[in-house]
């Protein structure tokens, strides 16, 4: 009994070395960069002036049905945040308190190393051209892990439906190909939300933070938050107040990464240790037949 | 036939009238109208100066005469008369000097001189019943009448509601087989025009449009012109704003009602009716029009709609846009149902009890 | 092979079984119902909780508690403690059904499951880097081999009866399987390695939305020791349940030791878990006893409790063992469910709460799983031992 116990309790704690030294050994992930065909939006809080233009547009050219199920009884279009049907929404912070009050516009981030891309299954999200995180349904099964995955909380899924789909911005891709912008930017009556390639959109947002700098919170969200977005905001109240919660430089994927990777870098430790265990049992039930 | 501005000119007709005319041209058809597609009223009156004079022959089937009295209506006189040099009105049942035979008279020969080229009117809906018994002009049924009237024309319009689908004879149970004039004609296109009164400028911007271009104004899928009807009322509504802030006259002479706020709790039929009424008032009146004047929308042009649908009932709000207000930054999800909560803490207890329960029983019989 | 092994027969339909049979119905009803009227009319999920109580507890949980096979694998042929033989076709059995209705779960939890088969089959399109990819991989995998490890016990039964066609499949495949078995089992150990610790893995994924008191790159260290433990843990309240409702008696003394050294791997796991706030300065977080640290604290005594009852009793009793098989079993699905849902904060808001059609699923399909454990063992040579009626004669 008392051998048994022993030995039993030295195996499990060298199986657990076992698993614990790849992950310790593991080299950095690399630090994913805005790729060099980066495109993005702009969204200034400055000039938002909560027309709703853009949530209209988004949804005529995403061809997405109202919300009439939300807070407007049913005569509007009235979602409370994104959705199944919404792709692009306005929302309002208000604290009559602090005397502020800020519109905020919310879509997809399409970030530099998206934590939705890295929990894909069949890669059905994908950062693709232009760095645009990119849905294909036809890969995707419904397993909403990119929904427990992202961050800002931004894939939707489509509840309502017998076949249901993720539901995301995709920067209007498909108008884009077509030589025109996003929906959303190219309504906007006061350019509160543009859109360009990422590097003048962050001159420019340097450049307005230095032109204005009491008009602004002091800092460009998006340009290393979570690994850095593609779509940059420069807002009048504290960066929180608007819903953006996370500060750090980190990016998602990273961490669970690097631990993935260095677990199953090459199959390797998978195959030595199916190596190790194969051999131990064959020896094994050799010696318990003899 | 002389033009348009050889006969204004023959009758002595002012310039400043005739550029008034197309100034209000303009107003009616800002847009989708090949006629009024100028920056000034001068542009305009060349174009159509330059046409030749149409012939309109205009028939009356099972009809209020609404519609002609919309045409005669305008506040000046003067425009009256302008309108009559601007089309050559060959027959008309109400306006015409002749009657009986006369008239009939006046009718073959209309019809005879300007054989392929007159614009055909009609006003009132067509009864079908009874083999087209209920209408009788002249010895023969109104189904007869207009199919040899029709036959012959360059343009069929169908003014207002009666004639575009049937109008207020129509309504339930519908006893006289109302229905409009495409129903009947269907060799040529109908350009439809609904309205309880339709905007008689709507009917002459659409006949100059042949006059001068030999083609109908672009239409949508139920024969309207689309400079006129491609919108709901609601769409354009002076009161939209208060609509989308959720200010809702609840009673006429209210407080809300006085203040001007929306008539949609009212009945207001606006979200699903085309038409041109919030931009273009009738009479050349500013704000005279139902909403205007603080009447909820009948949506007098659009069948199923009109004389079917209760008046104060409300309608179904075809493209919901966003409102006047926002949701907040903070996100609401499901709400947790107390019964679930529950049932998941009875079960679990009783497991875990049974559990607890079942370990005792062991170890009581294990001592044993 | 043990030629105690045998079929225990006797009456299939009792009442017990009946109430097991209605439950699945039950289930099956439902599981219908969610075909039919989509997961947004019979679920509680929502975007702001999309993982709910079908992949927290029936797929998370569930193969945990499904690691009875695997964690007396590890016992039986890599610290070659034969002894232990006897318990573990019941162990593979257990884990071969807990595991299958984990797949049925998923395949229920899945938004457009017509497409499930492009996860094994559209290797050009895998993501490398989707630790739920690994996970739904590896799974698909051991299911396969778990049933071919209990293949022989099926084949035993029609080695000698049945049809003709079957017999001769059956004594062809028999020999096959005796020689390679031992390369199926170690398959058998490798799986359960990867996947259960690439669960805990997936919710390094959640990032800053994963509490804490929780989130730690541990995660797969710490999500492979619960199921160590709660695969021990399991074997002990399986082979108690089936000794009681079969009338066998209980091998005690195994179980005392198979318990021992879950309590120990669940003592490692606080530790390790305690060592790590430590070192990452969040020790602090333990003593606010909010809403989050009231339930990492009942984790934890959870966890000791076994350990409590252990060092307290004079000697061993079956009735303690069980007791604290389930304590273990119920802190490691504690702490599971935890890591998916309690500690997972998508914001301000969003609340979720299964609904009773989900939990009805849930019981519906756990149910099958015990009807079937109890059909096989009495029509197939799963358990060994002696009866009751044996001992007493």
């Amino acid at each position: 009994m008392h051998t048994d116990r022993r030995s039993l309790f030295k195996g499990l704690a060298a199986a657990a070395t076992l698993t614990l030294i790849p992950t310790t050994d593991a080299e950095a992930r690399a630090k994913r960069t805005v790729p060099d065909d980066a495109v993005g939006l702009l969204y200034d809080t400055t000039r938002c002036i909560g027309c709703k233009a853009c949530v209209v547009a988004c949804k005529e050219a995403n061809e997405k049905p109202a919300d009439v199920d939300g807070y407007g009884g049913g005569l509007y279009d009235a979602p409370e945040g994104l959705n199944e049907y919404t792709k692009n929404v306005i929302q309002l912070y208000r604290d009559d308190g602090a005397n502020e009050v800020s519109y905020v516009k919310k879509q997809c981030m399409h970030c530099v190393d998206p934590a939705c891309v890295g929990a894909c299954m069949l890669g059905a999200l994908q950062k693709g051209k232009f760095g645009i995180v990119s849905y294909d349904p036809s890969l995707c099964v419904g397993c909403r892990y990119c929904e427990a995955a992202c961050p800002f909380n931004v894939p939707k899924f489509e509840w309502s439906k017998k076949a249901p789909k993720i539901v995301k911005c995709e920067l209007c891709r498909t108008r884009l190909a077509e030589g025109k912008q996003p929906a959303c930017s190219e309504v906007c009556p006061r350019g509160a939300v543009i859109y360009g390639r990422y590097d003048s959109l962050l001159a420019d947002a340097r450049a307005r933070l230095a032109a204005e700098p009491g008009k602004y919170v002091p800092h460009i969200y998006g340009e290393r938050e979570l690994g850095g977005t593609q779509v940059l905001y420069l807002s009048h109240v504290p960066f929180e107040k608007l819903g953006f919660r996370f500060n750090d430089e980190q990016s998602v994927p990273h961490t669970q990464q690097t631990v993935q990777h260095g677990v199953y870098k090459g199959f390797i430790a998978p195959i030595a240790l199916y190596g190790i265990l194969g051999a131990v049992a064959f020896r094994n039930r050799r010696k318990q037949d003899e | 036939m002389s033009t348009i501005a050889q006969r204004l000119k023959q009758t002595g007709t002012s310039r400043r009238d005739f550029m008034t005319f197309c100034g209000k041209l303009m107003v009616v058809a800002p847009f989708g109208l090949a006629i009024t597609d100028f920056l000034t009223p001068e542009a305009v009156a060349q174009v159509i100066g330059a046409a030749r004079r149409p012939s309109v022959i205009w028939l009356h089937m099972q009809d209020c005469t609404g519609c002609t009295e919309t045409l005669l209506r305008t506040s000046q006189p003067d425009l009256a008369s302008l309108i009559f040099d601007v089309i050559s009105l060959d027959y008309h049942e109400t306006v015409m000097a002749a009657s009986g035979h006369d008239a009939e008279l006046a009718l073959r020969d209309a019809m005879k001189q300007n054989d392929g080229k007159y614009v055909l009117v009609v006003e009132g809906s067509i009864p079908t019943g009874n083999q087209g018994a209920y209408l009788k002009i002249a010895g023969r049924n109104g189904i007869d009448m207009l199919r040899d009237v029709g036959a012959h024309a360059a343009a069929v319009i169908a003014m207002g509601s009666c004639a575009s689908w049937g109008g207020v004879p129509s309504s339930n149970i519908n006893p006289t087989g109302a229905t409009g004039v495409d129903s009947i004609i269907k060799s040529k296109p109908v350009v439809n025009l609904p309205g309880c009164p339709p905007n008689p400028y709507v009917l002459l911007a659409t006949v100059l449009e042949y006059a001068a271009t030999g083609k109908p104004p672009k239409l949508d899928a139920f024969g309207r012109p689309k400079f006129a009807y491609d919108r709901t009322i609601h769409d354009h509504c002076p009161r939209r704003a208060h609509f989308d802030a959720g200010r809702f006259a609840k009673q006429f002479g209210d407080e809300g009602h006085r203040s001007g706020w929306c008539l949609y709790q009212l009945g207001c039929k606006g979200p699903v009716t085309h038409a041109p009424c919030s931009t273009r008032h009738f009479n050349e009146v500013v704000d005279a029009w139902p909403i205007g004047i603080g009447h909820p929308c009948v949506g007098c042009t659009e069948k199923g709609i009109a004389f079917t649908v209760p008046l104060h009932a409300t309608a179904d709000i075809l493209r919901p846009y966003p409102p006047d207000t926002y949701p907040n930054v903070t996100a609401e999800g499901k709400r947790i149902s107390p019964l679930a909560t529950a049932t998941a803490g009875v079960i679990g207890g009783a497991l875990i009890g049974a559990g607890v329960m079942a370990s005792r029983s062991m170890s009581k019989s294990d001592e044993e | 092979m043990n030629s105690d092994v045998r079929p225990v027969g006797g009456k299939l339909l009792t009442p017990g079984f009946m109430v097991l049979l209605a439950l699945s119905a039950v289930g099956g009803l439902l599981i219908l119902w969610r075909f039919f009227a989509g997961l947004g009319a019979t679920t509680a999920l929502s975007d702001g909780y999309p993982l709910g109580l079908w992949i927290a507890l029936d797929v998370v949980t569930g193969t945990a508690l499904a690691c009875g096979g695997y964690a007396l694998a590890l016992v039986v042929y890599i610290f070659n403690r034969g002894k232990y033989h006897p318990l573990i076709r019941p162990a593979i059995l257990t884990s071969a059904l807990g595991y299958t209705m984990a797949g049925l779960s998923v395949a229920i939890d899945l938004g457009r499951p017509w497409l499930m088969w492009k996860i094994p089959l559209y290797f050009w399109s895998w993501n490398l880097n989707s630790a739920l990819l690994e996970v739904a991989l590896c799974i698909m995998t051991y299911v396969v081999v778990l049933w071919i490890e209990l293949a022989p016990a099926f084949l035993a039964r029609f080695k000698d009866s049945g049809p003709p066609l079957l017999q001769r499949f059956a004594r062809r495949t028999i020999p096959i399987l005796d020689r390679a078995l031992i390369w199926i089992i170690a398959l058998g150990m490798l799986l359960p390695t990867m996947h259960q610790s690439s669960l805990g893995t997936m919710m390094l994924l959640a990032g800053p939305r994963l509490h804490p008191l929780w989130n730690t790159p541990l995660l797969p260290l710490l999500f492979l020791l619960t199921c160590l433990a709660m695969g021990y843990a399991i074997v002990v309240f399986e082979s108690v349940f089936s000794s009681a409702a079969f009338r066998r008696e209980p091998e005690t003394p195994m179980l005392a030791i198979l318990q021992k050294v879950a309590v120990a791997v669940g003592i490692a796991f606080v530790s390790l878990r305690f060592v790590d706030l430590a070192v990452r300065g969040r020790l602090g977080l333990t003593t606010q006893l909010d809403f989050h640290g009231v339930i990492f604290w009942i984790e934890t005594v959870l966890w000791l409790l076994p350990a409590v009852i252990l060092l307290t009793s004079r000697r061993v009793n079956l009735g303690n063992l069980f007791l604290g098989a389930m304590c273990t079993a119920l802190a490691g699905g504690l702490y599971r469910l935890d890591t998916f849902l309690v500690a997972f904060q998508p914001g301000t808001g969003w609340h979720y709460f299964p609904s009773i059609q989900e939990m009805f699923i849930s019981i519906g399909l756990i149910a099958m799983e015990l009807a079937l454990y109890v059909a096989i063992v009495r029509k197939f040579p799963i358990l060994g031992g002696r009866s009751l009626k044996e001992t007493t004669a």
